[in-house]
């Protein structure tokens, strides 16, 4: 090499070691300055504080969680919870979305035009103002908790929430062995499982809200199909129906599913949201164990840890997803 | 496919599609029932037996009526948050001042020199009027502040502030440094990984503690520095994505003609770049705009939040939360609607050179 | 395109990286006491609440009147001569802590409740309690509910990040009876769902369900507070720690008030007492007796002045929770203590 290139070289060399110590040297430098501040000012950190007593319930989710037990049970259940909602939300989700995008391209233009209204105006309101509205209609007008009405048997409405039938364990036995029916009591519907109207609000807000990105997702994949394949489909004497499923649907999800992951990821973040309605999903049970022992860096930190774990997670799965969908030799 | 002529116009087509084949009759009756029906009950409530009033006897007497004198009583306290009453002029002229120059720059016609002045301009009008302590003015803290104002002001400032930033991540993580590329690629995996909610936390509880008790910066600042460290992740890959469209030999052709490294970048790579992610960045900027309303959660009351102040506290009132909740919906649709059409048709526009 | 350009090409990128972090690392100097930044700012910065009405709460024109008000207004009194120079920061219970923490304010006189975590691991002080609190159960009256015994299975809301929500907790647990509890981020949107019938019980403290349902509830008749007190709610004002000058005046300007109604003197009365009074304990406190203000650093008149501008410990619960409020509270256990209250003056001599 050219001497200049070799200087050039180096000189580049060492400008990119002095910006790589510059950051982690200034990162640092924050991170202990303000451990430096929190410690002159007598507060405490660590996170020595999860192993302690939490101090207060989780009302609803599938981990049993009460007062006596620790702060690092209370993030599990809040993840549980936040698992919980967004599970059930994406699966709408897509499924309704789908639906929505097909029929944003029907030979039908009342089912277009409804189509089309349903996704501007979800698209261009915010979630938090569509949940706080769900979340108000559902504890408006929803039958009084003492006075629920019973839908089918066994699945009672109420302000308290959807109750359902749910098989119960006995005490001793693994499986289940019986159906906890619920029941009217005195104050709520109790026994069975219940869907408090947070959680109703939430998947709701969240499925309804994705739903409309999610058909315009579907639409441009769709769209992005060249018109050629749907005419030799049609041609070959296959129905509309045939036509999508077999010959357009596949060949959209190329298109569909980059963009679907990136909805996927909004929607685990999006929710949550759900602190604002009361429903105690991860962030909800990190700000009260935040409030409770003055640990913000430490509460906000595995909030963030926690998240991101979950991005990673399903962007790895829709990635491999992917890879598995995508032309051969195309790429 | 719809069985009219190709050459037909829509009543035609429309007729055929709706009505063609017996099935789609049917569906299309059903459908028209189910829509006929929903439409009146919409407008008895919303319309016919409505209260206009701002009278809240008459709105409980009404029992299958909206309620729209709650947003003629309260729309004050609904769009200004707990600006002083009196002073309520000054963040008028404020979002005035803002959606005109917003307006402006809307106009292909005038991306000129003068437009960044400008803007420095209405966003320094903005401040002032809003801050006060200036000409005459009245001082109101940020924590006044309130509303369509701080929806808007939000939203225009976080996205000015955090263009630059998204502008070096993209070039960062298209750079040939190693270095650049993984600090670019870590701060945006980093950042678009976590919630809003979560940095807002953090730049609000966080912040304070990274500067010693003396050098406050305010709510505002914070909430604003979050969503711009926040916004900005989301932008740089937007502009990564253009940066990567634009044909190698555009910046070839441009180096060969003589132009220095940094001038191919800014006169030819980035115009073409951003001119292709149209679509995408005004998405982002309706998508910003929505996100302001997550700021009620740390304490500031942009227009989610001042909704909650103007009603909750009011018992005469707070029955009717329904229709305040649907006003405030319309304002968001308003703007975030106008926002997407006005993406549609640059986009045609921007594209209509190049075809 | 050769190597040399190629080096150039991220020249901004490290310029700017290196630039924003000069200026992060320009930090200014660590400030200065409390009581001189008081005194050159020109204002008592006061963390509040959002609007708990008999504590502080704004009217509609943004002026506020409160108990926890009225303890800002006299310590401005105090220390800057009139009680109008009091900045007034509302806070929500998540922003309390740290606002403190972060040196925005000066006091948080925020009805936060002193008790052992609080004080041993936030770095604050707590100073002068300034009301005797409970927590207790609102419940609406068509539930058929007299005692807070008969809440087994029902619904509570409350408010998460409080001590009512962990109150409730140890109480269903000591108690045998088990409630679920929905818990709201906001006071509002917490008692907005009890209002709505989402829940059957509301709770928090005995005082702001006072409030709650005298402003809050379209019709208060409706609405019964449960007799029974879950918890001890004292509450008090808080300053951070490091400053042991503040943490001394903001002590002792509301124990002048209640040691002030302890020994006769009231707003009305002071100027007079001024010049006419014989009995030493009136004296100190008037300033016509011994220096005490110099040992706390203010003049001989800061109690003086805390008492003119609010009046005694007894009017200031008057004006804002007494009978004659929109509270209603009778005085119980904040009367003074040889009166059958808990209220007790440390000495001021």
């Amino acid at each position: 090499m050219a001497p200049s290139a070799v200087r050039s070289r180096a000189l580049g060399v060492a400008l990119q070691v002095a910006l790589v110590a510059a950051v982690v040297g200034g990162a640092f430098w924050l991170v202990t300055h303000a451990l430096e501040v929190l410690r002159a000012r007598g507060v405490r950190s660590g996170f020595d504080f999860l192993l302690q007593s939490a101090g207060f319930d989780i009302s609803e989710g599938w981990l049993d969680f009460d007062s006596g037990q620790p702060f690092w049970r209370a993030f599990l259940a809040g993840l549980i919870n936040t698992v919980r909602a967004a599970v059930p939300a994406a699966l709408i989700a897509v499924a309704f979305g789908t639906l929505l995008g097909i029929g944003r391209l029907a030979p039908h233009a009342l089912l277009r035009g409804l189509c089309a209204v349903y996704v501007d105006t979800v698209r261009n309101v915010p979630l938090l103002v569509q949940m706080l509205m769900l979340y108000f209609a559902l504890t408006q007008l929803l039958p009084d908790s003492m006075a629920a009405i019973e839908l089918l048997p066994g699945v009672w409405l109420s302000k308290g929430g959807l109750a359902m039938p749910w098989p119960m364990r006995e005490a001793g036995d693994f499986w289940p062995s019986r159906l906890d029916r619920p029941e009217q009591g005195g104050f709520n519907v109790t026994g069975g499982a219940v869907l408090s109207p947070e959680y109703l609000a939430v998947v709701g807000a969240l499925a309804l809200y994705t739903a409309a990105f999610v058909a315009e997702i579907v639409r441009a994949g769709i769209a992005s199909v060249s018109t050629g394949q749907k005419l030799a489909a049609q041609a070959l004497g296959l129905g509309p129906g045939q036509q999508l499923r077999i010959v357009v649907l596949p060949q959209a999800l190329r298109v569909i599913v980059p963009s679907l992951t990136n909805q996927l990821l909004s929607l685990t973040k999006n929710s949550s949201l759900a602190v604002a309605v009361g429903y105690p999903e991860l962030v909800s049970v990190a700000n009260t164990s935040l409030n409770a022992t003055g640990r913000a860096f430490e509460c906000i930190a595995v909030v963030m840890a926690v998240y991101l774990i979950l991005s990673l997670a399903i962007s790895s799965a829709m990635n491999f997803y992917n890879a598995r969908v995508a032309l051969r030799g195309w790429q | 496919m719809s069985g009219a002529p190709p050459s037909a116009g829509w009543p035609q087509r429309w007729a055929a599609e709706l009505f063609g084949t017996p099935g789609r009759a049917v569906a299309s009756v059903l459908l028209l029932a189910a829509i006929g029906w929903a439409a009146l009950h919409a407008f008895d409530w919303a319309v016919w037996h409505a209260v206009f009033r701002a009278d809240a006897e008459a709105c409980r007497a009404v029992r299958h009526g909206a309620c729209w004198g709650v947003v003629a009583e309260k729309w004050r306290p609904m769009l200004f948050g707990r600006y002083p009453y009196e002073d309520q002029w000054r963040p008028a002229i404020a979002v005035a001042v803002l959606s005109a120059v917003t307006l402006l720059s809307a106009w292909p016609r005038s991306w000129r020199w003068w437009l960044l002045p400008l803007w420095a301009v209405a966003l320094a009008l903005f401040v002032g009027l809003m801050r006060g302590g200036v000409g005459g003015l009245a001082y109101v803290p940020t924590s006044r502040w309130g509303g369509l104002p701080l929806t808007i002001g939000l939203a225009v400032v976080g996205l000015a502030l955090a263009f630059p930033l998204a502008l070096l991540l993209a070039l960062g993580r298209r750079s040939q440094w190693p270095a650049a590329r993984a600090l670019a690629a870590t701060y945006i995996e980093l950042v678009r990984g976590v919630p809003l909610i979560s940095v807002l936390f953090m730049a609000s509880f966080l912040l304070p503690l990274l500067w010693p008790a003396g050098w406050q910066p305010d709510v505002l600042v914070r909430v604003l520095a979050g969503l711009s460290l926040f916004v900005a992740a989301y932008l740089a890959e937007i502009i990564r994505g253009g940066l990567q469209a634009v044909p190698r030999g555009q910046t070839d052709a441009a180096m060969a003609l003589g132009f220095g490294r940094w001038p191919v970048q800014r006169d030819v790579v980035l115009p073409q770049a951003l001119r292709l992610v149209v679509p995408a960045l005004t998405n982002n900027v309706v998508g910003t705009l929505k996100d302001t309303s997550l700021v009620t959660v740390v304490g500031l009351f942009e227009l989610t939040g001042a909704l909650g102040l103007a009603l909750g506290g009011d018992p005469t009132w707070r029955p009717f939360y329904l229709e305040g909740y649907l006003f405030l919906a319309l304002v968001y649709w308003v703007m975030c609607f106008g926002l997407s059409r006005y993406s549609a048709w640059l986009e045609r526009r921007l594209a209509a050179g190049t075809r | 395109m050769n190597r040399s350009s190629r080096r150039l090409a991220s020249r901004p990128l490290w310029a700017a990286l290196f630039a924003t972090l000069a200026l992060a690392t320009a930090a200014p100097a660590f400030a200065g006491k409390v009581l001189d930044a008081v005194k050159q700012r020109g204002s008592v910065k006061c963390g509040v609440t959002n609007g708990v009405a008999g504590f502080s709460a704004p009217d509609t024109q943004g002026n506020w009147s409160g108990l926890d008000v009225d303890t800002c207004r006299a310590i401005a009194a105090a220390v800057l001569g009139d009680a109008k120079k009091v900045e007034f920061v509302p806070l929500n219970s998540q922003q309390r802590f740290s606002a403190l923490q972060a040196g925005e304010i000066d006091i948080l006189a925020r009805n936060t409740t002193w008790n052992l975590t609080r004080d041993a691991s936030l770095g604050f002080h707590f100073t002068t309690i300034n009301y005797y609190d409970g927590q207790g159960f609102l419940v609406p009256k068509k539930i058929k509910v007299t005692s807070a015994k008969q809440l087994k299975g029902a619904t509570i809301c409350t408010q998460s990040g409080t001590t009512n929500e962990k109150n409730v907790a140890d109480w269903s647990k000591a108690q045998g009876i088990a409630v679920k509890t929905v818990v709201f981020e906001s006071f509002e949107a917490s008692f907005k769902a009890f209002f709505a019938g989402r829940c059957q019980a509301f709770t928090t403290d005995a005082s702001a369900l006072a409030g709650l349902r005298n402003k809050e509830a379209a019709n208060p008749d409706d609405y019964l507070i449960l007799p029974e007190l879950i918890s001890k709610e004292p509450l008090a004002p808080l300053v951070r720690r490091g400053d042991d000058e503040w943490f001394a005046i903001v002590k002792w300007v509301p124990n002048a008030l209640i040691e002030a109604e302890e020994v006769g003197i009231t707003q009305a009365n002071i100027d007079q007492l001024k010049g006419s009074s014989k009995d030493p304990a009136q004296q100190r406190l008037v300033g016509a007796g011994d220096d005490l203000g110099k040992l706390l650093g203010l003049d001989k008149d800061w109690s003086y002045r805390a008492i003119k501008a609010v009046g005694n410990h007894g009017e200031v619960f008057e004006r804002n929770v007494g009978p004659k409020s929109v509270l209603k509270l009778p005085r119980g256990v904040n009367n003074l203590w040889n009166k059958g209250g808990l209220l007790y003056a440390l000495p001021v001599r």
